[in-house]
Parts: C-alpha cells; sequence; structure tokens
C-alpha cells in the first residue's frame, strides 16, 4: 500500500467531480432539495382538516360542540349545509374531508340523559390521515360528553398521556433526521457506482489495470473524496436542520459524525462493488438506486413506520443498512442518546460496511476478460 | 524452454474467447533493445496478444515470460517494469495536460527527486510545455498520442507495448512518432508495436505477420520482402479499378488495391504486364500505366494471406 498512488487517485478523482456537472448536482443540490421538499413541503402533520356541518339542533348545546371542534385547531369549517343529504357533495369533491352531523333532537336528549348522538364521517381515502382525524375526532367528543354529563363528576381513572422526545409531534422532527440516510444512500452508492463502471467506458481503466496500482489503492483512492462530500452533505443537512427548520439536535455533533462515517463507509463501499460488477454506468446506476435509495426511502423508517408494514416488509427491513442508521439518526437528533445506546446497531452497520468493502477488493480484478 | 533473459518470450500462447480463438497458439520472441513489429489486419489477434503479454488478460492456454516473469503466475510483476499504451485514448479527457502527467506519475510510483524531471522531459518531447494547463480533450490528436506515450513512460520502464499507436494520426505526427520509438530504443529500451500501416513496418527491427490468430511470417523486414517475394509486383493505374479488379481475378491473377491503384502478383512481370493490357483494354477500361515495381511490405503480406 503506497500513499503516493491513493494520493494521486484522490486528487485526479476529486478534480473530476469538480468538473462534472452532474456529480456536482447530484452531491450538493439534490440533498438541498430533498431538504427543501421534506422540510417545507411534504408535512405529515394533521391539522385545519376541512369540515362540513350539518348542524340541525341549533340550539346552544350544538354550537357549543362544533365549537369545541374548531377551538382544537385541528377542524376548520368549511361548510354549514342545511341538509343532511348535502354532505355527500363535500366529501365526494374533496371540499371537505371530515363531516359532523347534529340530530334535531341533540339537546333535548343530552339533558334528559336519553342517549344524545352525533355523528362524524370521515374521508377513508386516505387513511393515515383518516386515523389520524378519528383519533382527534373521538378526543374531541370524550372531553364533550364529560361536559354534558356535568364538571362535578371526577373521572375514576385520569389518564395523563404525554409525548416525549417530540412532544408537538411535528412530522418534520422525525422527517428531516432520517433524510440525511436517505441522502447519504444516494450521494454514497449512486455517485460512486458511476466511477469504475466510467473508466470501463472510456476505457481508461484498461491504463489503469496496466500499471503498478493495487486494487486497495485504487479503491479507497476513489472512496476518500466522495466520502468527504458526503460528510459535508451530513453536516449541511443537520445545519439546515436545526437552524432552518427548528429540528432539535439534542445528541453531540460528534456522535452524529461517527455514525454517519459509519454509514457512509458501507453506502460508498457498495456503490463502488455495484460500479465494479456493472461495468456500465446506467446499469450501475439503476441498481444503486434499487439496492440503495429505494430501501434507504421505503424501508428504512425513514417516513413509513416499520411496525406498520407487513410483516413480510419488516422482516426485510432487517437487512436495510438504512434502517438502523435512521434508528441511529432519531435517536441523536430526538432523543439525545449517547452512542452507548446504539453500539450494537453501529457495530452492525460497520461489520457491513466491512464485507462490502472487502468484496469490493475480491471482484476488482487487474485483469480484462 | 522458456528463456527469461529476454524481454519476451512466449510459446504456444492461445486465447479464446468462447467458441471463437483469438490467438491460435503463437511463439514470439523478442531481444532487449528491439523494435518489434506485430502487424496484422483488424480482428487478427493484435491486441489481444499485446494485452496477454501486459498481465491484462489471462491465456487459455500456452506459456511464457515478459522481462522475466511469468505471464500467468507474476502479471503484476510484469506491469511494475512495462509501459503499456491501449489503442483506445486513455488519457482522462477532463483533466489537463499537467494534471494528467501528475496522475500518472503518482500511480507509477515516480520518486520525488525524479518527478520534475520526468514532467519536464514528458511536455518538451509531446511539444505541450505551453499548454500545461489546457484541458487533454482540446488536444488534437497526434499531440494527445504524444502526451499518451509520455504518460505511459513516466517511470522509465524497459519494456513498452504500443497498440496501433498511430492510427488516427496525421502523417507527419506519424513520423514524428517514430522517430521518438527511436530514439528510445537506442537508449535501450524494447519496444513492440502493433500496427496495420505497411509503411510504419518498414522501421522494425524484426516482424511477425499475424493473420487469423496465427504468425504466419516473421524475420527482419528486407528478408521478408526477398524470402516471400520471388514473384513480381506489377502496379498498375486504370479508370475504375474496382471493375478491374474483378476482371482480373476473373482472369486468375492475383490483384490487390492500393489506394487508386492495382498491384497485380505475376510469376514474371515482363510477360503478363502485356497480357494485362491487352485483358484491360478489350473489356473497354482506360490502361494509363503499368509498371513492375519492388514488392513492399504490404504486397508481401497480401502474398502471405493469400497463400495462407
Amino acid at each position: 500500500m503506497r500513499f503516493q498512488r491513493i494520493k494521486a487517485i484522490v486528487r485526479k478523482e476529486s478534480i473530476q467531480v469538480a468538473r462534472d456537472p452532474f456529480s456536482l448536482a447530484m452531491g450538493f443540490l439534490m440533498p438541498l432539495m430533498l431538504l427543501f421538499i421534506f422540510g417545507y413541503a411534504i408535512s405529515l402533520d394533521v391539522d385545519e382538516l376541512t369540515t362540513v356541518v350539518n348542524d340541525l339542533d341549533k340550539t346552544s348545546a350544538s354550537r357549543e360542540l362544533v365549537k369545541q371542534f374548531t377551538a382544537s385547531g385541528y377542524f376548520k369549517i368549511v361548510k354549514q349545509v342545511d341538509r343532511y343529504q348535502d354532505i355527500d357533495y363535500y366529501l365526494d369533491s374533496g371540499r371537505a374531508r371530515v363531516a359532523i352531523a347534529i340530530p334535531v333532537d341533540f339537546l333535548s336528549k343530552a339533558v334528559t340523559h336519553k342517549g344524545a348522538r352525533f355523528q362524524i364521517i370521515v374521508d377513508g381515502s386516505d387513511s393515515n390521515t383518516a386515523t389520524i382525524a378519528l383519533g382527534y375526532a373521538s378526543g374531541i367528543a370524550e372531553q364533550a360528553i364529560r361536559r354534558f354529563a356535568g364538571v362535578s363528576v371526577a373521572p375514576v381513572i385520569d389518564v395523563r398521556a404525554r409525548v416525549w422526545y417530540n412532544p408537538e409531534l411535528k412530522s418534520k422532527n422525525f422527517i428531516i433526521p432520517g433524510l440525511v440516510a436517505v441522502i447519504m444512500a444516494v450521494v454514497g452508492a449512486l455517485l460512486t457506482s458511476l466511477t469504475i463502471a466510467r473508466e470501463w467506458e472510456r476505457g481508461t481503466m484498461e491504463q489503469l489495470i496496466s500499471s503498478p496500482v493495487k486494487v486497495p489503492e485504487l479503491i479507497i483512492g476513489k472512496l476518500l473524496p466522495y466520502f468527504v462530500i458526503g460528510l459535508i452533505d451530513v453536516l449541511f443537512s443537520a445545519g439546515l436542520g436545526v437552524f432552518l427548520f427548528e429540528v432539535p439536535l439534542k445528541g453531540s455533533l460528534i456522535a452524529l459524525v461517527v455514525v454517519s462515517s459509519i454509514f457512509l463507509f458501507g453506502v460508498l463501499s457498495l456503490g463502488i462493488l455495484v460500479s465494479i460488477l456493472a461495468k456500465s454506468q446506467v446499469l450501475a446506476c439503476q441498481v444503486a438506486i434499487i439496492a440503495s435509495y429505494l430501501p434507504a426511502f421505503l424501508l428504512s423508517g425513514f417516513m413509513f413506520a416499520i411496525p406498520n408494514m407487513p410483516k413480510a416488509l419488516q422482516i426485510l427491513s432487517y437487512v436495510v443498512p438504512a434502517r438502523y442508521f435512521v434508528g441511529m439518526l432519531k435517536d441523536i437528533f430526538l432523543k439525545g442518546n449517547s452512542i452507548s445506546f446504539f453500539l450494537f446497531d453501529a457495530a452492525l452497520l460497520l461489520g457491513f460496511g466491512t464485507l462490502l468493502f472487502a468484496l469490493a477488493n475480491v471482484k476488482l480484478k487487474k485483469v480484462m476478460e | 524452454m522458456i528463456d527469461a533473459s529476454e524481454a519476451v518470450h512466449v510459446e504456444n500462447l492461445r486465447r479464446n474467447f468462447g467458441a471463437f480463438t483469438a490467438v491460435d497458439g503463437i511463439d514470439l520472441r523478442v531481444s532487449k533493445g528491439e523494435i518489434f513489429g506485430f502487424l496484422g489486419p483488424n480482428g487478427a489477434g493484435k491486441s489481444t496478444t499485446i494485452r496477454m503479454l501486459c498481465g491484462l488478460l489471462m491465456p487459455t492456454g500456452g506459456k511464457g515470460t515478459v522481462a522475466g516473469f511469468d505471464i500467468v503466475r507474476q502479471p503484476e510483476e510484469i506491469k511494475k517494469r512495462i509501459g503499456y499504451m491501449s489503442q483506445k485514448f486513455s488519457l482522462y479527457e477532463d483533466l489537463t495536460v499537467s494534471q494528467n502527467i501528475d496522475f500518472f506519475t503518482g500511480i507509477y510510483g515516480v520518486s520525488k527527486e525524479k518527478r520534475k524531471a520526468r514532467k519536464d522531459w514528458v511536455l518538451e518531447m509531446a511539444g505541450l510545455d505551453e499548454k500545461r494547463d489546457a484541458l487533454t480533450r482540446s488536444l488534437a490528436g497526434g499531440f494527445k498520442q504524444r502526451l499518451a506515450l509520455g504518460c505511459d513512460i513516466l517511470h522509465e520502464p524497459p519494456i513498452l507495448f504500443l497498440d496501433e499507436p498511430t492510427s488516427g494520426v496525421d502523417p507527419l505526427s506519424r513520423r514524428n512518432f517514430w522517430s521518438l520509438i527511436y530514439s528510445m530504443s537506442r537508449s535501450g529500451v524494447t519496444v513492440f508495436v502493433t500496427t496495420h500501416y505497411m509503411d510504419e513496418a518498414e522501421y522494425c527491427d524484426r516482424l511477425a505477420l499475424i493473420y487469423k490468430g496465427k504468425i504466419v511470417a516473421e524475420g527482419r523486414p528486407a528478408d521478408l520482402k526477398e524470402r516471400s517475394m520471388s514473384r513480381d509486383v506489377l502496379e498498375i493505374e486504370v479508370d475504375r479499378a474496382l471493375d478491374a479488379l474483378e476482371l482480373l481475378a476473373d482472369a486468375g491473377i492475383e490483384t490487390a488495391v492500393f489506394g487508386t491503384l492495382l498491384h497485380a502478383t505475376v510469376d514474371r512481370g515482363e510477360e503478363a504486364g502485356p497480357r494485362i493490357e491487352a485483358i484491360l483494354k478489350s473489356a473497354g477500361f482506360t490502361v494509363r500505366a503499368i509498371e513492375k515495381i519492388a514488392p513492399s511490405l504490404e504486397d508481401v503480406f497480401v502474398n502471405l494471406i493469400e497463400a495462407s
């Protein structure tokens, strides 16, 4: 192993990245875009649910009930309709996602304790939103029941639910830390997947393998520049997340850098392995997307909670390295855990990286076929 | 026995690609300091052979040494001692001249003390001193080729393998290139060069002609001409050369196209000349000249291939 040769490759590779608009865009523009898309545009938070109200009772009690819904901040009344059938139009057209229907006898039944009823209809075509809306609605209904039953009655059981780590349940607080994993997967695997394939396609690989350069020197030299780009992206994403999107970073920056480095080592090795095996840029790029970007996006728990997945996908997620990384990122950002909490996961990722790196070294042969 | 003191010595070298035999059991010996020309048409097995000698391609059969090291077991030792210029232009087009030189200096492990001197030498040899900061992409063919050669010999290898180094380069650059190869050979470097330009073959100390994976002739250029050309060559200047070729071939006369001219290989020029002229004229061709010429290597080659 000679430092001189590694240095030569690192320099060459860095110059090439700096001169290649595609690599620059993928390395620096794409993370920025993802951050803005997920930070601003996409939100899983459910608030201001458009609501249509059909109040046939028109009493102080029914108005009080509706007021509780609007006061919660989760429901926004878009229309009061006079006929029950008109609700259909609003839900069908998507002008409202929730309907509240209060029958004429609501107040009279409530005061006489004869079982007052009202109805909530939720648009279930987006099941995620529907579930959350139902949860809010039941909570408000619960409070309403207590009120009508009389303030004096103390509850038999008093539940005080409290949310830890992300008390306001803001979706960007858990999406942005996980986004770092997706950005790493793209920068790591996608960019490096092109490097060896490009040399084969341009004919420069033939020159390289005729030289005394050793395989590990070549691989390390090619990985280092992308490792640096990856770390810059991590710090950049974390910085933007904390300062622009106000995501809390409760853990230490060092823990973040250490864990990210371990994950980067793995995806970079994966990218270079794909590049070695594919030998063409188009194929390498496609394989890299399927092998790293998609799992990181879909199966890592970054956006879609793993416990909600079908059993088969849950099992599959165990072999997705990004799953462990996303878990650790959320630990560091939201819980502020020290590294000792996820030492096992970190070791697992390091093992994954080492395995792929070794495989890349075995698979890159200094001969043609 | 393989003689490891020779620059190149291989026996019965063979390489298959699936069912296709690219190199079909060839023997080669190249002495130190020699310019050895490896000739043949495209697809004859030149590149496959040179790649096997450089340790880039494993032979299917046969054995041998390059620079004293076994081509199958010690390819990495060979790679430390050779310069290889592949047929495809192999520098980084998105790097500048200077950056390319620096990269290969690092890859070949040129020592710190020698780096500057070697770089200056390459820049001067390639005539690129003024253009050291130009992107390699922007260079003309002749400059690119000299830069590629320079980068491949930064580490001063004792043996140089050049695969069609002058293809796609203008005639003046080709001549300059060959004078460079000459001066290196004089300083003791062994040069193994493939080409399909027959005129370049005349510059070589020794030649081997490869056709369909087999060596069809080997020797000094002068000996080759003498040995295989006991017959005469007539150069014919005629209109519609391709039609004339067909007519003569039908008449059983070995004929080949050379540019706009035809070369006919005949037993005795004095007799055949008038006969060819008669055949062509009776078919309505305008014969401008028929002349007996000294056979070139190209004639030798065409003759050998037709015989094989």
